[in-house]
């Protein structure tokens, strides 16, 4: 690791482990003082190294200090009667102070029940993911702004907010029960999928910023999928959906950002790694019970991330098109679904099957129109992908669309 | 929109010869094609339903399925969603049923305003 990089590197991996075994140790209401002290941590970090140099385990240098600002801090307080006596009241009634447990074992349990605290219905779905973002994946409030397209002070207001429902609503750090578990994966596995899709899909241009959110969702998936608790059929999909579409991060936009089509890629640069594990997990996914909405997904993403088109490749993916529509109706699975029915049926099957469906609001309609056009009526194409370009707004694919429009007159 | 109900009736003893390729053929048929009306968002639930089964007569006699000699019987059901009635029968045009000998009632699902 790079020298100018180990702090924030550090600050991404370790901020969330010891704030979530302070909030273990402490309570979940005392979440603010536990980042005071993290981040206050960090500032002695750099303040120290800048004119020691890293020391050799800088992890362990961390727990330390941070373990000692704690107890030091605690001691001192003289307000620690009033801000943290009254939740330590019901754990024990000596002034012996806690023992702060920054094992392996501690910090993996820790973060989990952070996860699940944060996850909590009491606390709005928009504020959850800033928290989540926060406190798991060591985010400052301007890089959560920047990959939502928001500004630092509503972020913060959002954060600002939903730390006093912890602390009015009493929010408990204990691990749910397993019932309490199952109801709010649900909620999990929308956090994270928003997470992932924040970084894979969204318009900002820094690429480094999208891909870490990437990491951060897969990191998360991985804790969850350590606990037997929660390693379920379901998380496992996800995690092979995450894996399948990351082994593309590389392949899927030039230098300066500007994205690079599925079939326009150079296969080479997917990652096979990445692949590997998402066939590893897809595989751990199987279950006794329905086939959900994230199985159908993968398993669309694993058909989508082998490097050579196998055989029944697109028929797959229109079978599981056609079960993920059943499940549940959105608009851009019925266009891809009329795209694999193309690509199994021919274009004249697929055009009559894409008249029917009543999206022409939509620029993607008329992208997939154009498309199956090109073929065998320019004309035809030539005006879908006129009408696309006047109800497209993102700029990037307005630029895609003229180069196509470019493509087909060059063609005649 | 309103709820329409395809009832999808076939000859019994149509089946009962199929290779497991042909299975599989009917089945990705079928597939397409209700996928084709999810697509348009029309579609809200279906089931296929077993040869076999009870009918119980007013006078408490239970005769067994599967119904060797009757013409015809109930396959599986499709509920949609659309505007009119013509627009769920246009819809069950494509049924792969239809190439097979069967029929496709199309039955307007009550609403009871209370």
């Amino acid at each position: 690791m790079e020298s100018n990089q180990l702090i924030p590197h550090l600050f991404r991996t370790e901020f969330s482990k010891i704030v979530s075994v302070l909030c273990k140790t402490y309570g979940f209401s005392n979440i603010q003082w536990a980042e005071d002290i993290v981040s206050d941590t960090f500032l002695t970090a750099t303040e120290t190294w800048r004119l020691k140099g890293f020391p050799e385990n800088a992890t362990a240098w961390l727990y330390r200090v941070a373990k000692n600002k704690a107890i030091d801090q605690l001691r001192r307080d003289n307000n620690f009667q009033q801000k943290i006596q009254p939740d330590l009241q019901k754990k024990e009634t000596t002034e012996e102070l806690q023992e702060i447990d920054l094992s392996d074992h501690n910090i993996q349990d820790s973060q989990l029940r952070m996860f699940f605290a944060i996850c909590n219905p009491v606390i709005k779905p928009k504020a959850q993911i800033a928290l989540a973002l926060r406190i798991l994946c060591g985010f400052n409030a301007q890089e959560i702004a920047n990959a939502f397209l928001s500004n630092k002070e509503t972020i913060n207001k959002r954060i600002h907010r939903a730390k006093a429902t912890i602390k009015k609503e009493q929010i408990q750090f204990d691990l749910p029960s397993p019932s309490e578990i199952r109801e709010r994966l649900e909620e999990v596995i929308s956090i994270l999928y928003l997470l992932f899709n924040e970084g894979y899909y969204s318009t900002s241009t820094d690429k480094n910023l999208r891909k870490e959110l990437c990491v951060e969702a897969m990191r998360l998936n991985l804790l969850l999928l350590d606990s037997p608790l929660t390693n379920t059929p379901e998380l496992n999909a996800l995690m092979a959906l995450f894996c399948f579409h990351a082994s593309r991060f590389e392949a899927r936009s030039d230098k300066s950002g500007k994205q690079i089509l599925y079939h326009e890629q150079d296969r080479s640069l997917w990652d096979g790694e990445l692949i590997q594990k998402g066939e590893y997990f897809l595989g751990q996914s199987h279950s006794s019970q329905k086939v959900g909405k994230i199985h159908l997904e993968a398993l669309i993403a694993f058909w989508h991330a082998q490097t050579t088109d196998l055989e029944n490749k697109w028929e797959n993916i229109l079978s599981a098109y056609n079960q993920l529509l059943q499940l549940e109706y959105s608009p851009v699975v019925a266009l891809n679904r009329t795209y694999a029915l193309a690509k199994v049926k021919g274009n004249e099957v697929a055009i009559e099957e894409a008249l029917k469906i009543d999206l022409s609001d939509h620029h993607l309609f008329h992208m997939l129109l154009a498309e199956l056009y090109t073929p065998n009526n320019k004309i035809k194409a030539e005006s879908h992908f006129k009408q696309a370009l006047e109800l497209v707004k993102n700029e990037n694919e307005k630029l895609f669309i003229l180069k196509k429009l470019e493509d087909l007159t060059s063609q005649d | 929109m309103k709820e329409f109900l395809m009832l999808f009736r076939r000859d019994p003893n149509e089946d009962l010869d199929l290779s497991p390729e042909e299975m599989q053929l009917q089945i990705k048929k079928w597939q397409d094609w209700i996928g084709g009306i999810a697509a348009q968002g029309k579609f809200i639930g279906t089931n296929a339903l077993a040869n076999t089964g009870k009918t119980v007569h007013p006078d408490a006699v239970i005769t067994d399925g599967p119904y060797a000699e009757v013409k015809e019987i109930i396959g599986g059901y499709l509920l949609v969603k659309t505007d009119t009635l013509d627009d769920a029968v246009e819809l069950s045009k494509g049924c792969p049923g239809l190439l097979d000998g069967g029929t496709v009632e199309v039955r307007d699902v009550m609403v009871f305003d209370f």
